[in-house]
This record gives structure tokens, sequence and C-alpha cells, in this order.
């Protein structure tokens, strides 16, 4: 049922593919290629990245999927084929950048995919056309040909980290909910798919209702809530195996919201007892609970930092509900939501620097981002009902749950960059809601 | 994969207990809405004194004559006095059924997050049980759930459907243990 996707840290094998120019290229700039992300409008950078050499089928597929990658950042636009005046009979040719200059490129991919048998292997360069130089070091990914979206995956996080000084997070995946049925008898189950919604899988079966996955940050586990019981209760899945267990189980009371500390050590949770809902923290391994809120208001969807120490929520203790930040160990805490409308569904960004929720301002929902101190709060979208958002592993993307009005309405994923620009929904074929974005792969 | 075939019986019941509980009659019961005001707040408009006092120990009888849904005001988990009257109702029939438990189900409109919603249907539940209770049904009897916004019992998105789905549903059952 479940494919293995991950060849053990020996999937990625980087290695230098020629000599001389390799290693200080970069350096040798004064102004090396670089695309500032800010929150001003920007222009993309034009990119060439002309056919693959090697195996033909293989490489035009790794082709279009690094392409894809990175046009869909709205960082780069793809200069198409046809207006191309070089054209590369080999991997080894030299650069002929005059060629690409007159096409006004900034920058150009060339690589060479090798298929033989059930491996391949992709070497790949980048070259800064306007300084006429290799931009960082060829390198060479080796993989099952039954991985070859993770090798083109790998490619594209090194050109995107090489022309933006970000962090890359093309090879990741993301956990959801597919949504199917009518909406007063919705059927819900839970997928693992690549960040891009390739190469999908079902972790769940439809028999029980159940919400709101959630990654551990080593991607290996899956926090959700289950009705399996008949009441709302955790369940902690090993993904590579598929495998369940219920890690709460309180009769007589529900327990949902569940995240992982960064360690994987802790679960921060809403526990409800007669009626109230406190923030309680599990040890996983002796399955011992506490709470760490002990308020007669609702308090729910915690979500660590990334030291461990500190749990941001939401709670309405204040009349409506509010983002608060509290140490691990509970004690009181600290409002970072001031301003009009309410707040919920936090999730601290993997730099450690951001909150991103959920806002609703009237009739209608942001998904938006604010300091961890509460300053600098800033909405990216709007709509009906937009909830639940998640972070890219690099901390530049969010993605998140837009959901359509009315009777037929249905949830789509769709993911925004953090300056609010590159709105756009995911390429999925049925309703899905409630995304967790896993670590970037190894 | 999981041992998907053991569990699905058992939770197509919890999931729809009223269903799992009653098996159905072989002739259904006229359908009657006893919320017919719409948007002038709950007024029940059903038949009080229906039906002989054998057929009243009936999930279907608890559903349609008595009524197993209160309302709730936007983001209020407070019992309004529509409410309590239905609630006084319902603890009689408890009184007078002792060989049924009960599930109080709450429940919110979509507007709101699914986290947070799932502690306001918990809040509404819990309401009702405590009324229940006050009215002198044991605590043991009853259990409380949310499903939060995930079981609208009206799918539109404005205030006439809302005001249907901010409810608790009480699911009476059947133990078969005797009054």
């Amino acid at each position: 049922m479940f494919r293995k996707l991950i060849l053990a840290p020996a999937l990625l094998m980087a290695l230098s593919v020629s000599t001389g120019v390799i290693g200080t290229a970069a350096q040798a700039q004064d102004t090396p290629l670089r695309i500032e992300i800010t929150d001003g409008v920007i222009e993309p950078m034009a990119i060439a990245i002309p056919s693959f050499h090697g195996s033909a089928d293989m490489a035009a597929k790794v082709r279009g999927v690094v392409a894809d990658d990175l046009t869909g950042t709205g960082l780069f636009r793809e200069i198409p084929a046809e207006s191309h005046v070089a054209t590369p009979a080999s991997f080894a040719e030299a650069v002929s950048y005059e060629d690409w200059r007159a096409i006004d490129a900034q920058a150009m991919v060339s690589a060479e995919v090798t298929q033989n048998g059930d491996n391949i292997s992709v070497r790949f360069r980048l070259y800064d056309v306007v300084s006429g130089q290799p931009l960082g070091d060829g390198m060479q990914f080796d993989a099952r040909a039954a991985d070859w979206r993770r090798a083109a995956h790998k490619i594209a996080d090194q050109v995107y980290v090489r022309l933006t000084g970000e962090k890359p997070y093309f090879d990741s995946r993301v956990a959801f909910v597919q949504e199917t049925g009518p909406k007063n008898a919705r059927i819900k189950r839970i997928g693992v798919m690549d960040y891009d919604g390739a190469n999908i899988l079902w972790m769940t079966d439809s028999s029980s209702l159940v919400l709101a996955p959630k990654f551990s940050a080593d991607g290996r586990k899956l926090l959700y809530t289950s009705y399996d019981s008949g009441f709302p209760q955790i369940q902690l899945m090993d993904v590579a195996t598929v495998t369940s267990r219920p890690l709460t189980i309180d009769q007589g009371s529900m327990a949902f919201a569940p995240s992982f500390s960064p360690d994987g050590r802790w679960v921060a949770y809403s526990h409800e007892n007669g009626g109230n809902t406190d923030i309680w923290l599990m040890d996983v391994a002796t399955g011992a609970q506490r709470p760490l809120t002990t308020a007669p208001s609702i308090e729910t969807s915690p979500s660590f930092s990334p030291d461990g120490k500190r749990i941001v929520f939401e709670s309405d203790r204040s009349g409506t509900p509010q983002l608060y930040i509290m140490p691990i160990e509970g004690g009181e805490p600290t409002r970072i939501s001031f301003a009009d409308g309410r707040y919920g569904a936090p999730v601290w960004s993997p730099k450690g620097d951001m909150i991103a929720f959920t806002k609703q301002l009237g009739s209608t929902f942001h998904i938006g981002v604010m300091r961890t101190d509460g300053s600098s709060e800033k909405m990216l979208t709007q709509s009906f009902l937009d909830e639940g958002p998640t972070w890219a592993p690099n901390g530049r993307v969010v993605m998140f749950t837009r959901v359509t009005p009315g009777g037929n309405g249905q949830p789509r994923l769709h993911s925004v960059d953090i300056t609010g620009r590159n709105m756009r929904p995911m390429n999925l074929d049925f309703a899905a809601s409630d995304p967790s974005w896993g670590p970037l792969m190894p | 994969m999981m041992n998907i075939a053991t569990k699905t019986a058992l939770t197509g019941c919890l999931l729809a207990l009223a269903a799992c509980a009653q098996p159905a009659p072989p002739v259904a019961p006229p359908v009657v809405d006893p919320y017919s005001n719409v948007g002038g707040g709950a007024v029940f408009q059903g038949n009080l004194n229906g039906g002989t006092l054998g057929s009243q120990a009936t999930a279907q009888y608890f559903q349609g004559t008595v009524g197993d849904t209160v309302l709730f005001p936007v983001d209020q988990t407070t019992l309004t006095p529509d409410a309590r009257t239905i609630l006084a109702r319902q603890a009689e029939w408890l009184s007078q059924n002792g060989n049924f438990t009960a599930v109080v189900q709450g429940h919110a409109e979509e507007t709101g997050t699914r986290e947070y919603n799932l502690a306001l249907g918990a809040r509404r539940a819990s309401a009702v049980q405590e009324y229940l209770v006050a009215q002198g049904v044991a605590p043991g009897r009853i259990r409380t759930l949310s499903f939060g916004k995930e079981r609208p019992a009206e799918t539109c998105s404005d205030e006439g459907c809302y005001a249907k789905n901010r409810r608790a549903v009480t699911v009476v059952n059947d133990t078969g243990a005797g009054a």
C-alpha cells in the first residue's frame, strides 16, 4: 500500500562534476546574481531552462518539474524554448553566454539525466548569464527512477537557494484531509502528497471522521483527531508503515487540536472536560498528561516555537478569541493580538520570528502573519472563509484552506507567499482542507 | 493498513447513533419539522400529546415529538427560554424512559476556526447536559461530544442556516436495560 519514498540519506549525493571553475566562482563576482524577496512589487527573474540532456523521456519529465517548481514561486519567469538562440549539444559543451544574453536570460540551468534501469543520475549546473560565470558548484543526484520527482525538486531547490539566498522547500510533503460527499455528511480521509500535489498516498480510509493532521518535525509521524471511537480523540500515526494508535483514550472527555514539540517528545493539545477546553501537554513516551492552562475559557490550537520553549495558542479569556504565548511549563500567558477581529489557529514559523494565524473580521476571513510580539501584523489573504495556515519548511510560503460559501461550497488548498503575493490554488482535482506542511526531506 | 474492516461497522453506528440505535421502522413516520418558524427564533410547534404511552418510548418519538434539538444565539452557549422549555420536556421523557441513555452532540456554524468550533460545540453540549442533570436526570446517563462545524443541519451560508446549525442535539439510545 505504502511506497517508501525516501531512499535513505544517500539519495542526495553531491559532487562537483568538473574542476577549475568550481568553488570560488560565486565569490569572484562583485554582485552575485540574486533576486531579493521584498514586500514591494518584484520583476520575476528571467531564467532559461533548455532541454535537459541524456535519456530523453526522463530528462523531459525532470526538466518540467524543475521549471514548474521555479515558476510556481512567482519569482522566476521561464524564457520559452522557441526564443532560445543557443542549442547546446551536450551537458559538457561550453556555455555561449552571448546567446543567453541575447534573449535577456539572467540565469540558465543546464542538466543531464541518465536513466539506467531502475536508477537515474542527474547532473546539473546553474549559470549566471549576466556575469558569464557558473553560480555555485555543479551537483549530481542519484536516485531510484521512481523518485525522479524528488531528484527534480532537489535541483530546483538548489537553483532557488542560490538565486534567492533563502532555504529550500520544494522537496517536501504536505499532509491534508480530502473531503467528499455532501456538506452535511462530509466524508474525510487523510492523505500525504508532495508539496506540489503529486504522489498522493492515502493514510486513512473514510470510515471515521478525521480532522487536522499535523506532521512531526522529522516528518515521520502524524497526529490527528479521529472520531473512530465515536468521540473525538487523538491518534498517532507512523507515516512509513501507515499504522495508528490512539494517543488519548479518555471516556467522557474530548481531545483534539494536537501538535508536536520540535523534538517530538511532547504533544500539546486541547483537552475538554465538562464543556471546558484547556491546553494539555503529553509526554509521548509515557503517556503522562497534565494541564498547561486551567481557565474557564476556551483554550485551543497550540503550536510550539522552533526552540520548543514556548507555545502560542488561541483563547477567548478576554471575551473574544485572541492569540497568547506561554512557556512550555505553562504559567501566565502573554496576549499578542490586539487589533479588531477574532484570531485563531496560530502557527509558529520555522524561523521562529513570525506567527501565522486565521483572523475573522466582520464577515470575512484572512490568513495573516505577525511578529511574535504581535507587531507588524499583516493580512495575506481575504475571502469568505480562509483558515488553518501551515508554513513551508523555509518559512517563505504559507498553505491554507479556502472554503467557498453555500450548499455546494468546497474547501480547497491554496498557498501564498508571506509577502502576500503569488496566491494560488493547489493543483488538486478534489476538495481538501487542513494542510500540514512537513519538513524538507533529507 | 489499519484494521479497517473491524472498525467500520462500529464507527458507522457511533457516528449516527440514532440510526443504529433504532432499526428503521417498516413505515417511515410523517416528517414533521417542529422548528418551522424560520428566522423568528426556534418556537416548538410539535404536538405535545401525540401518540399513546407505548409509542412514546422510542427514539423516534423523542426526536419528532419531544424535540431533540435546542438552538443557540451567535457565539453563545447559554440556554434561551425556548431551549429550556424543550430541555424540560427532554428531562421529563428521560425520567419516564429510564432504559434510555443520551448523547448530547454540540454543533457550531461554519464561521470560526475548526478547533474553536469544536470547543464551542462542547460547551453547548455541556450546557444541555447540565440542565438535564439539574432537572433530575442521572449524570451517568448523559454523555457529550462536539462535532464543531463538521455536521451542519443546513448547508447554506447565511444566517437562516447558521441559526439552525448553532445547536445541541440529544440522541437517545435504548440500552434494553428495562425501565
